[in-house]
């Protein structure tokens, strides 16, 4: 199928993505090549066949819930592009 | 030194030939004398890596075969207090606060780590170009790609600058340009390897595996980073073997299928020649060699290219500007901040994933898009299913074409997907995958085939690899542009 510029915009705002004009245009083409590549897909005869999330589902475990030696807040917040008062700071949302 | 295997090197360090100091020494020395040209490496360790061989030496590697030995991580694979960036500048100067697990049993294990290895950016490519920092060159033909995405890992053994390395594999990311720089590379079965603290793409599909110069070698590296891991809920219970103990026991009896499917369009002859080469070798060493069908192969790509860009416009929603990672400056609000965030950090080919994974996943499509390639997703399962009733592993082409020159597919995103045809399957199925050398093209570049084995059954594509390997003599094969010092 092909992606108009305003569904480009609309996957863009979904994705948080800033996009350039520029960049909506070229997508806009670009991802149009790939949908319709995949676009075979429809013609598959699937009637009753089950989806698969992951190939080798015997290997899914969870570990018991415990807490164990887990990193510090201040090792947490070391990679923080800003923190204040052992958190992670961000631009005012409510006025 | 550096013309060593790492199962050479590994004896070498036994016997007290040499020292770990002098191995890492003869890498150091030789990332030096060639990476300006091949550009493997993105961050080169010299300090950690010879004060963990000095460590290995005054030991006297009581720690194992890997104990001393020399590797390279892709950039992918997180290190504590050494800087990970997935190739991508979201992630510029991020140090991570705790290993992969991978990195923390190659590091028990006694490894010396030299640094880390290109890749395309978040795995996401098959040339390492989009990596945002800096292209890497095939060292068998210098204006050539390495493939991707971990081309890096790929260069970094073939250019001889380490023994071994680790990628991962999502599409074909270890196997393709494991093929491309004639070396060999190994996709694990999913769930064999932990993935705990390996950046996620896309995690139905995601494997870290080794690249080396031999059979040996990978299994070598394999050895030390398989098994259950309670860090990754999706690794698998199963027992870990013994890679190695069996790579020399021949292929006598051994069923091997030969896919007609994966005889492409397009492909390069030479390619096909080469497979059918490499079958009429098994053959004669004692395996039974038979066409087989794996009829929904069409499919394959079109199935990836929704399934892994959906899982990875997921897995990358965590980087939002908020906490480590790259932020906007400037922002007045919270959407703006992730927005604009994700803007500057991105590169081409992630937003394209990322919208296109996007789309998949919406409203109104993901029952078109989504659900309809996990369900093609089972069909191509179950011809593997299938295939596998009748043979122990399957034999194909690596790769459709030699590696391509660098540039040559950057605007042609399908183009450049379609060179992951291959390789692709085998993530999609869950199944343990190989590329082992085969052959040197008439142009004078490498030439790789595959193996699949069933699930959990490395040992079997590893012994059929040796197979191969025994009697095509690439191993001492040297990239001639580049000085490698006997």
């Amino acid at each position: 199928m092909k992606l108009e510029l305003a569904q480009v915009r609309h996957v863009a705002k979904l994705a948080r993505l800033s996009l350039t004009p520029d960049e909506e245009a070229r997508f806009s083409t670009q991802l149009s090549a790939v949908l319709e590549a995949v676009d075979s897909l429809s013609t598959v005869n699937t009637q009753g066949v089950p989806a698969t999330t992951f190939a080798i589902s015997s290997a899914l475990h969870a570990r018991p819930d415990e807490v164990k030696d887990e990193l510090s807040v201040d090792v947490v917040l070391k990679n923080a592009p800003q923190q204040e008062a052992s958190s992670f700071a961000l631009p005012r949302v409510l006025e | 030194m550096i013309q060593r295997s790492l199962s050479a090197l590994s004896g070498a360090l036994a016997s007290g030939e040499c020292s770990s100091e002098e191995a890492t020494r003869a890498c150091l020395d030789q990332i030096r004398a060639t990476d300006e040209r091949v550009g493997a490496f993105l961050l080169v360790d010299e300090a950690g890596a010879l004060a963990a061989a000095k460590a290995s030496d005054s030991r006297q590697r009581k720690l194992g075969p890997l104990d001393g030995v020399p590797i390279a991580l892709k950039d992918m694979i997180l290190t504590a207090g050494v800087t990970t960036t997935a190739g991508s500048r979201m992630l510029s100067g991020f140090v991570p606060p705790h290993d992969a697990t991978v990195t923390a049993r190659l590091k028990a294990a006694g490894a010396v780590i030299l640094g880390k290895t290109n890749l395309d950016e978040f795995a996401m490519g098959s040339s390492t170009e989009s990596s945002a920092f800096k292209k890497t060159h095939n060292p068998y033909a210098l204006e050539r790609t390495p493939g991707g995405s971990s081309g890096g890992s790929a260069a970094a053994v073939a250019a001889r600058q380490c023994f071994g390395t680790l990628g991962t594999d999502t599409g074909g990311s270890i196997r393709q340009p494991a093929a491309l720089c004639n070396v060999v590379g190994l996709k694990p079965t999913w769930g064999r390897v932990s993935r705990s603290g390996v950046v996620a793409f896309a995690s139905s599909l995601d494997q870290v595996g080794p690249l080396g110069r031999t059979v040996r070698d990978v299994a070598m590296l394999l050895q030390g980073i398989a098994g259950r891991d309670e860090h990754d809920a999706t690794s698998a219970d199963v027992a870990v073997p013994d890679f190695t103990a069996a790579l020399e026991s021949g292929v006598r009896g051994l069923r091997v299928g030969l896919p007609r499917e994966y005889f492409v369009d397009g492909m390069d002859p030479e390619i096909a020649t080469a497979t059918r080469e490499a079958a009429r070798t098994l053959k004669a060493a004692g395996a039974v060699v038979k066409e087989i069908s794996l009829p929904h192969t069409k499919h394959a790509l079109a199935v990836y290219y929704v399934i892994a860009p959906a899982e990875a416009s997921s897995n990358l929603a965590r980087y939002d500007g908020v906490r480590f990672g790259h932020r906007a400056k400037n922002v007045t609000h919270l959407t703006e901040l992730y927005e604009r965030s994700r803007a500057e950090g991105f590169g081409p080919e992630v937003k394209r994933r990322i919208m296109l994974g996007t789309f998949a996943l919406s409203a109104g499509y993901h029952d078109a898009y989504y659900v309809k390639a996990q369900q093609v997703r089972t069909l191509i399962r179950r011809d593997f299913d299938e295939a596998f009733r009748e043979v122990d592993v399957i034999l194909s082409a690596a790769t459709p074409t030699c590696a391509w020159p660098l540039g040559e597919k950057l605007d042609d995103p399908l183009s450049m997907y379609l060179m992951d045809v291959l390789t692709l399957p085998c993530n999609l199925a869950g199944l343990p995958g190989l590329s082992v050398p085969t052959a040197k093209s008439s142009g004078g570049l490498p030439i790789g085939a595959q193996l699949l084995g069933r699930p959990f059954d490395e040992v079997t594509i590893l012994r059929a690899a040796r197979a191969l390997e025994r009697e095509r003599s690439l191993t001492t094969w040297s990239p001639t542009p580049l000085p490698i010092k006997e």
